[in-house]
């Protein structure tokens, strides 16, 4: 009988080994694929029962969770929602999460790697596990003043500081309350988010940094002037002075925007084409320096480059190579040119900061809660486009625009303002993209900036930079320059 | 007041040194105060995860179950004293896991008082125990049972039959297997797989020289004579009629494979294994084919993560959720007290490994595991050290029947084979199966005394 018995204690070694195999396999080798799982909410519940950190701007929470006796046990609230809802984005029950709540997401539910330790803290102590808190480099004041001076216009408003490239403000219209999609009915969400698809004007994306991206217009002559005055031709070149410039193997013309001249005379400087804003002169530079040069230069300012502020940036791009035609055309912001707001900030910042473009981030620090900081912003440099002459000659050439030149609805008595504007077409009929990007002061800048205003601020092909986007830049600058 | 065991040369077989009884039970209380603090700690634990306070419900939780487990500790100092000193420790630990999990469920669904699981479980345990103790103590040499082997088939028949009755017999989830008599309800199959191992173990006895000896060798395996293969065609009759008219696969399987592995053991022959195991087999497939409810058991098995499986009736859904619980707790599990074993369905009961493995994680499912390799160990021991056939047969019996129950359980729940519905010993919430469970436990230790202390022969 012994030996039936070693057996039938070797079948139940068996039938345990399989046990033992099973849930290994479940609990350890399967975790990750069925917490992806779709239909286990218990992954989802789990997202949300620790306590997600606050998103803050200047040490008020603009988002936290509030203790709420349901599964989810925490909501997710937003205070001012629209005004900050394309910085902090959204977090949802099934519908993923866009904005800081996103990028920082493993900070903000404590499951970062830097959390490890307080993780395994929370575990051995019982406490409730925290996410970290966020705070922001926004200035609620001048948010506040983007917002309101953006008005019921579609566009995009983006102020940064140019010595750190600390982001101010962030703006982008037509906003929407992320606290709708944070409900916690399921069904509920889906339907507000189908809704906020559908509405027009996409209230979802973040124009500042994302979208379809907008043509620059004449802010890019920021770009063709520096590259422009680096690569020789404009200290002693003048180019002829047109009202009307044929492209180059084709039948096309360009013409300036008031038509006519740039000025008078037979020949025009870059500074005269920069300050009234002329078109064909800018061309005539473009085509005499070749579409590598223009390339390089945007490249420098940015254009292809990868960039998160944590939230990834969507590159601004340029049509490369090009024949001349197109060259012309790219060398006033046409074409194939197209740019996100914050890169058009960032033209303003480098002209601001001798030439240097900070990176631009929006995290000032991340606090854990225990009050140790996790992350502090430091400064870095993003690129050096242009060098220190260049940036101070250009400097000069936007106060001019703004003094006497294309773009003096950006004045401000007592200080001296920088900047240059842009009215850039669409399509033959589409309304025009109005542009402003300057900094203020001039001498010692403290805000860089750009603003774009979509579908000709509602007067079609009427409207222009100069009358539309430079107003609202002043209204923000005058809320940075009065703190 | 305890004398020393005598001890008897020839009855060492399987056992290296002879206890003194008292070092046993003094070695028995100490393990039984270990056990009960740790289920005082898992309900202070489910309490300050779930609430985050501690109240006075954790004495009305442990403090009857810990009382009685003392209680029969101490009537085993005086009845079985040299009892095995780690069977009662390790069924305490599992029916007080179960209590805090179950517990648990009700802070989750706000159930108080009557309505209660938890309490009700309490409850359960205690007649259980009560029950386990009178065993114990009238059960004082386990040759009487032996009597009565043909009293108790008669007995298990009329158990399994009960459910049938039309009146008493009651369907819950689609499975026929409870009766019902007033306010309680009582699952008579769990009791009837003890009476069937002491019939099967007394019949195998009488019967083991004609179905070991004779019969003819086919490839050098030898089978029965037709005229032998009687007994294991009227068990396996018996379990295809549950599988048919009580819907229920895992207690079918549960008695036949009882039968068969006792039957081997009995005879030496392997050769009942294999027309066991064809029989079975043949059985299953023909039932996967031709009842719905077996053939959805078999598609969820086989893919529960497809849509279709997962939301049809009768479909995946349980099976997914317990294992979403199970893959929740990973290594460590979410604490207890902190976990979402609500959402699967039977929580508390069939799926209750999967809310342990959510709350204790992998780790703890090993814990409960090797609990029960202990459990299961310590019974083939007593087989294997035993002095009458009949007693080794029922102890075998009695032990592999707890690990069977628990692979086919714990297996269906974890995707090992298809899922069916059993109660996981002492830990899963049910009156019926505790009490049996609780039953085993004192006939287990009634065996193990009589391994060290030879009893009178009294057939």
């Amino acid at each position: 009988m012994s030996k039936e018995l070693k057996r039938v204690a070797i079948v139940v070694l068996l039938m345990f080994g399989a046990l033992f195999i099973a849930t290994t396999s479940i609990q350890f080798f399967q975790t990750d694929t069925l917490a992806a799982d779709t239909r286990n909410t218990r992954a989802l519940y789990a997202s949300y029962d620790a306590e997600r950190g606050p998103i803050l701007v200047d040490g008020q929470p603009i988002a936290m969770s509030v203790p709420i006796d349901d599964d989810y046990k925490f909501l997710r609230t937003y205070t001012n929602g629209p005004l900050y809802s394309q910085v902090t984005g959204y977090y949802t029950l099934g519908q993923g999460s866009t904005g800081i709540e996103n990028s920082l997401g493993d900070y903000l539910s404590g499951t970062a790697d830097s959390q490890f330790l307080a993780r395994i803290n929370s575990i051995i102590t019982g406490q409730k596990p925290k996410g970290a808190s966020v705070e922001l480099t926004i200035d609620p004041v001048v948010q506040q003043a983007a917002w309101d001076a953006l008005g019921d216009l579609k566009g995009s408003v983006v102020a940064i500081e140019p010595s750190t490239g600390r982001i101010l403000a962030m703006v982008s219209k037509p906003s929407f309350d992320p606290n709708t999609l944070a409900v916690h009915d399921k069904q509920a969400v889906t339907d507000t988010y189908r809704t906020l698809i559908d509405t027009p004007g996409d209230p979802l994306i973040n124009r500042s940094i994302d979208g379809n991206l907008y043509p620059p217009g004449s802010t890019f002559k920021i770009v063709t002037s520096s590259a422009a005055l680096e690569s020789g031709i404009a200290a002693t070149d003048t180019q002829p002075n047109l009202s009307r410039f044929p492209l180059p193997g084709s039948t096309n013309t360009v013409s300036n925007a008031g038509g006519g001249t740039c000025g008078g005379g037979d020949t025009v400087s870059l500074e005269t084409a920069f300050v009234l804003s002329c078109n064909i002169p800018m061309a005539e530079f473009g085509v005499q320096m070749g579409d590598s040069t223009l390339v390089d230069k945007a490249k420098a300012f940015g254009f292809d480059k990868e960039l998160d502020i944590p939230m990834a940036v969507q590159p601004s791009t340029i049509r490369s190579p090009m024949t001349d035609d197109k060259l012309a055309l790219s060398s006033f912001g046409q074409d194939e040119d197209r740019v996100t707001p914050l890169q058009v900030a960032m033209f303003s910042a480098a002209v601001a900061n001798k030439g240097t473009i900070m990176k631009p981030n929006l995290v000032d620090s991340i606090t854990a809660p225990d009050l140790t900081v996790l992350q502090q912003f430091e400064p870095k440099v993003f690129a050096d486009p242009i060098t220190s002459a260049t940036s101070s000659t250009l400097s000069q050439f936007m106060v001019s625009a703004v003094e006497n030149g294309a773009a003096t609805n950006a004045r401000i008595d007592g200080v001296s303002v920088a900047g240059k504007t842009g009215t850039a077409e669409n399509g033959e009929d589409d309304p025009y993209t109005l542009w402003f990007t300057g900094f203020a002061p001039a001498d010692n800048p403290r805000v860089a900036i750009a603003v774009v205003v979509e579908d000709g601020g509602g007067e079609n092909q009427s409207g222009s930079g100069n009358s539309i986007a430079a107003p609202i830049a002043k209204q923000v600058l005058e809320a940075v320059l009065s703190k | 007041m305890i004398e020393a065991s005598p001890r008897v040369p020839d009855a060492g077989r399987g056992i290296r040194r002879i206890r003194v009884p008292q070092k046993l039970r003094n070695l028995e209380l100490f393990l039984l105060v270990v056990a009960c603090g740790i289920n005082a700690f898992a309900v202070v634990l489910v309490q300050l995860g779930a609430i985050g306070t501690v109240d006075s419900t954790v004495i009305t939780l442990c403090a009857s179950l810990s009382v009685l487990v003392l209680g029969m500790h101490f009537a085993l100092r005086y009845v079985a004293p040299n009892a095995d000193p780690f069977i009662l420790p390790v069924a305490s630990i599992l029916n007080g896991i179960g209590i805090a999990v179950i517990y648990h469920i009700d802070l989750i669904n706000g159930d108080t008082g009557w309505d209660s699981t938890a309490i009700r479980q309490v409850v359960w345990s205690a007649i259980a125990l009560i029950c386990a103790i009178a065993v114990v103590v009238i059960i004082r040499n386990h040759r009487v049972l032996q009597r009565y082997t043909y009293v108790f088939m008669f007995a298990a028949f009329v158990l399994l039959l009960l459910p049938m009755l039309p009146g008493v017999g009651q369907e819950i989830f689609g499975a026929r297997v409870w009766i019902h008599i007033g306010p309680f309800s009582f699952q008579p199959g769990e009791i009837a797989k003890i009476l069937l191992a002491i019939f099967f173990a007394g019949f195998l006895v009488q019967r083991r020289d004609t179905l070991s000896l004779v019969g003819r060798k086919i490839l050098g395996v030898r089978f029965p004579r037709a005229r032998d293969l009687g007994p294991i065609l009227v068990i396996w009759a018996l379990s295809m009629s549950v599988i048919v008219f009580q819907r229920d696969l895992g207690t079918a399987l549960l008695y036949f494979g009882l039968f068969v592995v006792m039957l081997y053991v009995a005879t030496g022959r392997t050769s009942w294994i294999l027309l066991g195991g064809g029989l079975f087999l043949a059985g299953a497939i023909i039932a996967s084919q031709t009842l719905t409810y077996v053939n959805d058991r078999f598609s969820a098995w086989l893919d529960p993560f497809s849509q279709k499986n997962y939301g049809e009736d009768g479909g995946s859904f349980q099976l997914v959720q317990g294992i979403f619980g199970l893959a929740n707790g990973g290594l460590i599990g979410t604490g207890l007290g902190r976990g979402r074993p609500d959402i699967t369905p039977l929580g508390q009961s069939d799926f209750i490994i999967s809310s342990i493995g959510e709350e204790l994680g992998l780790a703890g499912i090993f814990a409960i595991l090797c609990l029960y390799l202990l459990l299961i160990a310590r019974g083939l021991r007593i087989s294997f050290a035993g002095h009458d056939d009949f007693g080794r047969l029922l102890g075998v019996g009695l032990s592999f029947v707890i690990a069977l129950q628990c692979f086919v359980v714990i297996g269906g729940v974890t995707r090992v084979i298809p899922l069916t519905g059993l109660t996981t010993p002492f830990l899963a919430s049910g009156g019926s199966s505790l009490m049996a469970n609780w039953i085993i436990v004192a006939l287990l230790l009634r065996l193990s005394d009589t391994v060290r202390n030879q009893p009178r022969l009294v057939i």
